[in-house]
């Protein structure tokens, strides 16, 4: 290595944290999704929860809900935002102990979730159930993050910032102002607190939290992934960077205000009802803005798609985040809220963001970043990769498709009305109707879920091999 | 001067503020910078790749 440049040389990047996270991603995602499928089962077939009340449906939901976002996205955002900042900034972590911090700082946030919410411990926020201790640590461990990840870009040898930073940066911000405020609680016992917010203002707040919950942990880092794992997966630079300057700021101006759509019809007042509708609406062009830059990225290079499952991955995902945030946007409309608003329609929607877009770059990102960060060529079989591809398309199709057709058809039972005024359909008969549905939910996600024991068995043996990423090529088979 | 005065101008600059932005990413003067910053991800695969060996072992 003496003879090289030494200004070609970047310095040795931190990869072990980013192993750890990757590794990390597959086994929660595992976890999630599996807790997803039981509690889906358990709609179709209450006796599964085996009357245990550590197995009730409304403790295991929550369950499902942090594992998948803050355990299985929280650490592919982890994983893949050290990996990103290094490398567009040519520049190792700013410390090596911080990030190892962060690493088991989250993991002990994620097993105190895993350990309490069973137990019946919640502070009854949607997606911030946790309690006061934990909610503490989560703080800790994010303004950890939030300093190793702006001081490796302090430290930076590039002139730029790339963007993909940028959303990471807005990303690690604002679920922190988020967090804290949401938050904001007084604690009563060890595991007993009060929020500081009391009855419309605290569901404003909670929903304020809850859809930038969405727009910030969900889409903003997740967008930074997209931003930088296209372009190296596709070979090119992104379509226009110009564009990615002006969605940037467009979305980061806009999801703020779109929360109070989650409230519609309540004693939310009427104006900020109406302000989060606009807002919605005025967010799909910014999201869809982002979507064409990296499809549009592909350009020139569709034939690449043909063998090559990971970009596939990576271009599904970002149609399905095109679907979902056109639909979203349309659900936030008061008259098709009107609808939409309690009914499964919601949850498949929350889904094709989820499954579709969030778990789909999430993997695909993860199959490019393994190998690299393992010194391995590629991942152990990319047929694999490829059945995997399949596997998480059709669970997400299959999935959100049933709750389409459950959440209309709840709808219209619902509102259905008799010429004297009375309800034609009674609740349980909305139950009933919605069994099969909730079946081929079952399946569904049960068909995502094999996808992912396939990846961790892909990524397990890739790990494992003993083909170093240098290696000359063996002899075509 | 009430509050709606106040929200009339919070939609004014903010919509002067996009304008702005998009003509300022979009002139001509950023362009050289803006292709360099896109080939930033690219950057370091021309550079010593494995830098990064030793710390696997």
């Amino acid at each position: 290595m003496s003879e090289l440049n030494a200004e070609l040389e970047h310095p040795v990047y931190n990869y072990k944290v980013v192993r750890q996270f990757a590794v990390m991603t597959v086994v929660w995602g595992i976890v999630g999704m599996l807790v997803g499928v039981i509690i889906a089962a358990q709609l179709v077939w209450p006796a599964l929860n085996f009357d245990i009340p550590w197995l009730s449906y409304g403790r295991l939901r929550p369950l499902h809900t942090n594992a998948v976002i803050f355990a299985f996205g929280g650490s592919a955002l982890f994983a893949t935002s050290y990996y990103i900042v290094q490398r567009t900034c040519q520049a190792r972590l700013l410390s090596d102990g911080l990030a190892a911090f962060t690493f088991w700082g989250w993991q002990l946030v994620i097993l105190a979730a895993a350990v309490s919410l069973p137990l019946g411990f919640t502070s009854g926020k949607e997606y911030a159930e946790l309690e006061w201790p934990i909610d503490i640590l989560i703080t800790v461990v994010w303004v950890t993050y939030a300093v190793v990840f702006f001081g490796t870009l302090i430290k930076r040898k590039t002139s730029h910032i790339y963007v993909a930073n940028w959303f990471f940066g807005a990303f690690i911000v604002t679920v922190a102002v988020l967090h804290l405020l949401n938050s904001a609680e007084l604690p009563w016992s060890p595991m007993k607190s009060y929020s500081a917010y009391a009855g419309t203002v605290d569901a404003m707040v909670q929903w304020w939290y809850g859809h930038n919950a969405v727009g910030f942990f969900l889409t903003a880092g997740f967008l930074g992934m997209m931003y930088y794992f296209v372009p190296k997966q596709a070979e090119r630079p992104v379509y226009s960077y110009r564009l990615s300057i002006v969605h940037f700021w467009a979305l980061v101006a806009v999801y703020i205000w779109a929360g109070p759509h989650h409230l519609h019809y309540t004693a939310l007042p009427d104006w900020a009802q109406s302000l989060g509708m606009v807002m919605s609406i005025i967010l799909l062009a910014p999201s869809w803005g982002g979507m064409i830059n990296g499809i549009m990225t592909l350009s020139g290079a569709w034939d690449k798609l043909r063998n090559d499952p990971i970009l596939r991955f990576m271009v599904v995902s970002l149609s399905f985040y095109g679907m979902s945030t056109f639909e979203g946007p349309m659900m936030s409309i008061k008259t098709v809220n009107a609808l939409s608003h309690y009914t499964d329609w919601t949850i498949g929607h929350v889904h094709s963001g989820a499954l579709g877009w969030v778990a789909m770059i999430s993997i695909g990102c993860m199959y490019h970043l393994i190998p690299k960060v393992f010194g391995k060529e590629k991942m152990y079989s990319t047929d694999l990769i490829n059945v995997h591809f399949w596997m998480s398309t059709i669970g997400t199709v299959l999935y959100i498709a049933a709750l389409w057709v459950n959440g209309i058809m709840q709808g219209l039972m619902w509102r259905a009305y008799n010429q004297d005024g009375t309800l034609t359909y009674a609740f349980v008969e909305s139950v009933v109707a919605s069994y099969p549905g909730w079946i081929v939910r079952v399946l569904g996600g049960a068909i995502f879920l094999g996808g992912m024991l396939l990846m961790a068995y892909n990524v397990f043996m890739t790990i494992r091999s003993d083909e170093p990423a240098e290696a000359p090529a063996p002899a075509a088979a | 001067m009430d509050i709606n005065d106040l929200r009339g101008i919070s939609t004014a600059f903010l919509m002067v503020a996009f304008i702005a932005l998009c003509i300022w990413a979009y002139s001509g003067k950023q362009k050289k910078s803006f292709d360099e910053a896109a080939n930033l991800p690219f950057a370091d695969d021309d550079m010593v790749s494995g830098s990064n060996k030793g710390e696997l072992k």
